[in-house]
């Protein structure tokens, strides 16, 4: 998918964006996108725009997720659910290899895998943009990294992204603070605004990639004008009035590396778990597990991959003994990552301010809060 | 065999290997030497490690500690057709079931992996070389290498330590190397329940007051238990050795070998890919924080 300019944001009505899904599809691309089940809005196969949460809105707060009807018949009037894109390119389990012992040791199977079969053109329709910021931010890790991934890469490669602006967000959100929305950052083949106002229930569409502009060209639509152009910024600009949270991300490497020792460590420690939700839900935690399966017999042998959590006493034990054994230090390593060593590693943060981690979390665990307390007690002259 | 075609790393896909020797250590490790089945042997640098697996017990990370073949010595590095030295310690499933294979069986392999020691920074410098227990193993590779290439240094000096005389690796090669001019070899044990032992005891920093090294100019390269590290390292400091010349090989938890996992690390370092050979500079903040 080429760079190439796409000058002209164009209008889709209501009315004709299941064109737009059909052209998709009519690319040999299946569809995958949000839609309501068990309660949540989550992401799977979708059968037609009907599948959207339309009408949907959500109630986001720390340790608490409601899904409620709104009075209207919008199709992204809502924020990110607990599933994210994660799991479509680097999915929960996955197998890596086989092998089968033979006389003389053993051979291995590499085109049965589920690496293999990552070969299916997917259109993902709505990605929120901190969802695309985080796709990026994978991105870093498994195809721009010394050794790219080749599962995540074929995948990768074969995704079509369709994003959304965000015009409701939730009560945890803070991608304002870290960049990455309410708008639409970079990397998407398409990306619409959904607006309802006088002027009737339309999106406006702007082509990233060729394909997303192509696509665009046939559908019916009509050239963006100002008055369309201005009520896609109203959107933005109401959106990052009701940001749910702000974090400071001020020299924020910095300050998590010289409070290490911060008696707030302690504190969070007495109210976590250690349950490990808040690392799978996070659209960039990479983590995984590389475990052995074998039959009975031991004759058939296969490799898988799992998602693996920073928040296990396992994930850092060696022969002798674990190197993070207390909850303070395993939630220390998971934010100081995130938020700190993710930049020497990748250029970038490791958080995207989706709100996951925040309303996922069981005991409402606040990690803007936790920076928030570790930035006071640093303060020349904070009580310790 | 398939994997030999993979891009490399991608897939992470052992190729099998065929012991064709054993060497008992002590009573608990064992000395592989193995050779490729099918496929050529990958050149590797002394401080590297392979991931050795057995089928259906599991993969763990080990320390090349030679390579014979081409008419080299041991230590010699890696190349077409040679024979690699794994020295492992059986303490769980996987390195039991490695320590239990004879010549003849296969096993699993891929690598090499990480960064080893960095012998160019120790040119023209004195070599401080200090290994505790296992730790000789990512070491012994290095002290031949240091030999083979001996003009290019200055005073060279290796630092041997154990548990007890029944635990020290390589013995007869440690005598060997006792007996040359050009190296000074220094052996220790933490005590002595056993055999008769006529040699030193006490823990491997005692001995270092007894090498005679130029704080400006030496590289230290160490490895054994993280508490031996740190503490050989806090007495170089002590003495005026740059951070940036003490060289450690750190043992984390490894299950891909190539940066994607995440758990080997350690502050912003991969220690699979940015290690295990790590300079005091790079680390020791880092080693600093408990738990960390
Ligand atoms: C870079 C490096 C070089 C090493 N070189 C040598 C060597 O030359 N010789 C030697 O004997 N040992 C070496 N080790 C240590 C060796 O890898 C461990 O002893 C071995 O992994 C233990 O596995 P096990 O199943 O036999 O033991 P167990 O104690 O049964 O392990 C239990 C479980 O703990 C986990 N585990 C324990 N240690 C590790 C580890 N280091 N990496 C990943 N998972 C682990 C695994 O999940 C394992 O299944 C090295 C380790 C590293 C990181
Ligand atoms: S750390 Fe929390 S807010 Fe940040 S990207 Fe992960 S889940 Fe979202
Ligand atoms: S911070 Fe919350 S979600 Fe994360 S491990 Fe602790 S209790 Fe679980
Ligand atoms: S061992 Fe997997 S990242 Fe280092």
């Amino acid at each position: 998918m080429g760079d190439a300019v796409h000058p002209r944001p164009a209008v889709i009505s209501r009315a004709d964006l299941p064109a737009l899904v059909d052209a998709i599809r009519a690319q040999g691309y299946a569809l995958l996108g949000p839609t309501v089940r068990d309660g949540t809005i989550q992401l799977g196969e979708l059968g037609a725009l009907e599948d959207l949460p339309i009408g949907w809105g959500d109630e986001q707060s720390p340790g608490s997720y409601r899904l409620h009807r709104r009075g209207h018949a919008r199709l992204f009037g809502w924020a990110v659910g607990p599933g994210s894109w994660k799991q479509m390119l680097f999915p929960s389990r996955e197998r890596m290899w086989s092998a089968d012992r033979t006389d003389d040791g053993f051979v291995i199977r590499t085109d049965d895998t589920d690496a293999a079969q990552a070969a299916r053109k997917v259109a993902f329709f709505g990605v929120r943009p901190c969802e695309l910021a985080a796709i990026a931010v994978q991105d870093r890790v498994f195809v721009h990294g010394a050794v790219p991934d080749r599962s995540y890469s074929a995948r990768r490669e074969r995704a079509l992204v369709v994003a959304v602006d965000c015009g409701e967000p939730s009560g945890t959100c803070f991608c304002v603070s870290m960049g990455t929305g309410p708008s639409t950052g970079p990397g998407y083949d398409l990306a619409l605004t959904e607006l309802d106002d006088e002027r009737g229930h339309r999106f406006l569409a702007r082509g990233g990639t060729d394909i997303g502009a192509q696509l665009v060209r046939g559908v019916p639509h009509r050239d963006a004008d100002a008055r369309d152009h201005a009520a896609a910024d109203a959107v933005i600009a109401s959106a990052t009035a009701r940001m749910g949270r702000q974090l400071d991300t001020t020299d924020l490497p910095a300050l998590l590396e010289r409070t290490l020792e911060s008696p707030r460590w302690d504190d969070v420690a007495q109210r976590c778990l250690t349950c490990a939700n808040c690392t799978l839900v996070c659209p960039t935690c990479f983590c995984s597990d590389w475990v052995e399966v074998a039959d009975l017999s031991g004759d058939h042998v296969e490799r898988w991959r799992r998602w693996a959590s920073c928040f296990t006493l396992a994930f850092s034990t060696v022969h002798g003994g674990t190197v993070r054994a207390s909850a303070r230090s395993r939630y220390r390593q998971w934010l100081t990552h995130k938020l700190g060593t993710w930049w020497d590693q990748f250029g970038t943060s490791g958080c995207v301010g989706c709100g996951r981690c925040i309303t996922w979390c069981p005991v409402g665990i606040d990690l803007t809060e936790e920076v928030r307390a570790l930035r006071e007690l640093d303060r020349p002259g904070a009580a310790p | 065999m398939q994997s030999r075609d993979q891009p490399r790393g991608e897939l992470c896909v052992p190729s099998p290997y065929r012991v064709v020797d054993r060497t008992v250590e002590t009573a608990d490790t064992v000395t592989l030497a193995i050779a490729p089945v099918d496929s050529l042997a990958r050149a590797w640098e002394p401080g590297q490690f392979n991931m050795l697996w057995m089928p259906a017990v599991g993969e763990v990370p080990i320390s090349i500690s030679g390579g014979v073949g081409g008419g080299a010595t041991g230590g010699d590095r890696g190349g077409d057709g040679t024979v690699l030295l794994h020295t492992i310690r059986a303490v769980g499933a996987v390195t039991r079931a490695l320590c239990a294979l004879e010549p003849g069986q296969t096993l699993g392999v891929r690598g090499p992996y990480g960064r080893g020691w960095d012998l160019d920074a120790a040119s023209g410098r004195d070599v401080v070389i200090v290994g505790g227990g296992l730790g000789l193993a990512p070491l012994r590779p290095v002290v031949h290498e240091t030999l083979r290439g001996r003009d290019r240094y200055g005073r060279l000096a290796f630092l041997a330590g154990a548990r007890t005389p029944e635990d020290l690796l390589y013995m007869s090669e440690l005598g060997q190397w006792r007996a040359r001019t050009d190296l000074q070899t220094e052996v220790t044990v933490d005590a002595v329940p056993g055999r008769e032992w006529r040699g030193d005891v006490g823990v491997v920093t005692t001995l270092l007051p007894r090498i005679p090294f130029d704080p400006g100019r030496v590289v230290a390269l160490v490895c054994g238990p993280e508490v031996m590290m740190r503490f050989v390292a806090a007495e170089l400091l002590r003495q005026g050795v740059a951070p940036g010349d003490i060289q450690v090989s750190l043992e984390r938890t490894m299950q891909c070998a190539v940066g994607s996992c995440g758990h080997c690390q350690l502050g912003s370092s991969f220690i699979c890919r940015d290690g295990p050979v790590v300079t005091w500079e790079r680390v020791g903040a880092a080693m600093g924080v408990r738990e960390r």
